[in-house]
């Protein structure tokens, strides 16, 4: 059975300008409950990579630059 | 990251923790306090410090028993009664006894609870009977304040470790636990001399109405892993078809929340805006009388503070935008949800276990002690009925204290290599597929299932066609799963608890025939409480490889209930006027 990819519109958002994953900050990564959360390797900035979102946001709330938004997900908003 | 790595690490410890949410980092505090010299463990799956049920902190204590409101001897009662006599008094009211002492302490910690122009704690009533409730100004500082205090006394913290399955000895002592790193998928073996459980509710266990996995009322990572361990270890399980059902706000599936907003002014109504309930204490009663309305022509059901001062509201939305679920703001702002214009939709949550608010757990005694020689729970996972965050701190410590005071006297049991390699080879044989079926589609399908046939009203035909579906899944789960990565390896080991707590709900369902608790355990052919035979626990454990179910007498009270006072929680219906 091949696994297909379905596209989902992820809830948490990270503004790239002003993350410093790049400089080394793992913070949203290191608090993320459900551990959806990763750095790109092609932009060394954070990303969602998996679509697992309590919407509790210590992400956003411990960011030290304000760069994650947490959006409610798209099915219950 | 994410890598699947070989490799497997022995740890030696006294004491191991397994939750660092609310009871876990309690009851490793209260261990190391106790024993400044054992090593002790926290084992975490995800981290410590934003961890569990009060990842975002909690904005009050529910169950506070404060000197000059209530009394360890009233509070015990009023649970005995909320939980339809079904109680083993002594953990609640050794409970009763101690929390005060626990507030006290976690106000040392910088933790502040609400106080009045006289210096006195500010409770409010929320409960049928007494007052309780405690509202926390700066809840959003728990996960900081606990975390400082594991620093401070040198608890050894993992992250990202979960536990798969508890070891024990050959006389049936606890000997540790196995974990996964969710990350790398490596192993470590946890040797301990003995191990507190505290990995929260079985809250991924109903599917939300939205669908979407994750958006439980409880934090989605507590998959229900500490049920599993436990049933796996042998230990009974008490109570587990009186299911936790909750009042919430739709869709965002988070509370409304009665227990803030109730003492201001707000309360649950009809869609005529009328109140149909006399408490919004949330109790099984109150669940079916919230059951019936949603069902009437006067449903669907909402809160209600549209009444209230502006002012007023702003100082509710103060509490319920900054703690525990802060998202909700934003999901009422998204929907043009003001509530000083418009009532808030609510609904009922899929079910779960969650002795927290109702009283499925693993079966524990006045010491936290389960069946098991050395294994304790606390919290959550803990059969202590309407346990709440207050709960989970006092019986963590409970625990900690206690297995510290174990642990000095004992030696560490041994456990069989064999079961190591074997747990190694269920963890794993998902990652030695090509292709497959993905742990998130078992768990969909487990979950869609739980709410097609366990969900109250309960009916016997049902129940056996879910047994039958998740046989089916499980079969699935042991031949075709494909795991591509350490973090759906993780997801695969959830929803294999997700399926095992299935299973018992189912289990302990059809065992208890009699209605009890309202809705959370109605029986559609037993609508009646039978005290004659059922006014017992209901105890599920594995014996022989097998689920088995069995009736223990409940505790002789130690706190007398009247007659008359019995029925106190049966009514929760307004009375019409004439």
């Amino acid at each position: 059975m091949p696994i297909a990819h379905t596209p989902t519109a992820v809830p948490v958002v990270v503004d790239e300008a002003k993350c410093i994953a790049d400089k080394g900050c793992t913070v949203c990564v290191d608090v993320c409950p459900l551990d959806v959360l990763r750095i790109s390797d092609l932009t060394g900035k954070a990303y969602m990579k998996y679509d697992e979102c309590w919407y509790c946001m210590p992400c956003e709330t411990d960011c030290p630059t304000g760069a994650v938004t947490v959006n409610i997900p798209y099915l219950l908003r | 990251m994410d890598e699947i790595k070989s490799g497997l690490t022995e740890v030696v410890c006294d004491i191991l923790v397994i939750g660092g949410g609310t009871a876990g980092p309690m009851a490793a505090y209260k261990a190391k306090r106790h024993s400044p010299e054992a090593r002790v463990v926290l084992l975490e799956k995800a981290n410590v410090k934003r961890s569990g049920a009060i990842a975002m902190g909690m904005d009050g204590l529910n169950n506070a028993v404060v000197p000059g409101y209530a009394t360890p001897e009233q509070y015990t009662k009023e649970i005995t009664i909320a939980n339809d006599g079904i109680c083993d008094q002594a953990p609640v009211y050794k409970y009763a006894s101690r929390c005060f002492e626990i507030i006290q302490e976690l106000d040392g910690f910088g933790i502040k609870f609400q106080k009045n122009e006289n210096g006195d704690f500010d409770v409010k009533k929320v409960h049928h009977l007494g007052s309780y409730v405690l509202p926390m100004p700066n809840g959003d500082t728990v996960k900081k304040a606990l975390y400082r205090q594991l620093r401070r006394e040198k608890v050894l913290i993992s992250n990202r470790y979960m536990a798969t399955r508890l070891l024990t000895g050959r006389d049936g002592q606890i000997a540790g636990a196995i974990a996964v790193n969710t990350r790398s998928a490596e192993f470590l073996v946890l040797r301990a001399k003995t191990v507190i459980l505290c990995a929260g509710a079985a809250g991924r266990l109903g599917l939300p109405q939205s669908g979407y996995l994750w958006g439980t009322y409880e934090n989605a990572t507590n998959s229900g892993d500490g049920y599993a361990m436990a049933y796996h270890a042998g230990a009974a399980l008490a109570n587990l078809e009186c299911y936790q059902i909750n009042p919430l706000i739709k869709d965002y599936n988070g509370p409304a929340c009665a227990y803030v907003a109730g003492p201001f002014g707000a309360y649950t109504t009809n869609s005529e805006g009328n109140r149909f309930i006399e408490c919004d204490y949330w109790s099984g009663q109150m669940m079916q009388e919230f059951y019936n309305e949603l069902q009437s022509g006067k449903g669907p059901v909402f809160l209600k503070l549209n009444h209230l001062h502006s002012d007023t509201i702003g100082k509710i939305e103060a509490v319920l935008h900054q703690v525990e679920r802060p998202s909700r703001g934003r999901f009422h702002e998204n929907r043009g949800t003001n509530y000083r214009e418009r009532m808030i939709e609510m609904h009922i949550s899929e079910i779960g276990f969650c002795s927290g608010h109702s009283a499925s757990g693993v079966y524990v005694d006045e010491f936290a002690r389960t069946t098991v020689p050395g294994l304790y729970a606390a919290g959550d996972m803990a059969s202590v009925p309407h346990n709440y965050m207050l709960g989970a701190f006092t019986n963590g410590a409970v625990a900690g204290e206690h297995a510290a005071e174990v642990a000095a006297n004992i030696d560490l049991a041994d456990y069989d290599a064999a079961d190591v390699v074997r747990e190694q080879q269920r963890v794993l044989a998902a990652t030695r597929r090509e292709d497959g079926i993905p742990p998130n589609q078992l768990e969909y399908k487990a979950r869609r299932f739980v709410n097609d046939y366990l969900q109250p009203p309960k009916v016997t035909a049902k129940m056996k066609l879910g047994q039958a579906r998740f046989a089916e899944i499980r079969e699935d789960m042991e031949s075709a799963m494909v795991v591509r990565d350490a973090h759906e390896l993780m997801r695969s080991l959830e929803a294999a608890s997700i399926l095992d707590c299935a299973e018992m709900a189912a289990f302990a369902s059809l065992f208890r025939t009699e209605s009890r608790w309202g809705l959370y355990h109605h029986r559609v052919e037993y609508p009646e409480k039978n005290d004659d035979d059922w006014f017992c626990h209901s105890i599920l454990r594995k014996r022989g490889g097998r689920m088995t179910a069995e009736k223990r007498p409940v505790a002789p009270y130690i706190v007398p209930i009247d007659e008359s006072e019995r029925s106190a929680y049966d009514r929760q219906r307004i009375r019409q006027h004439a």
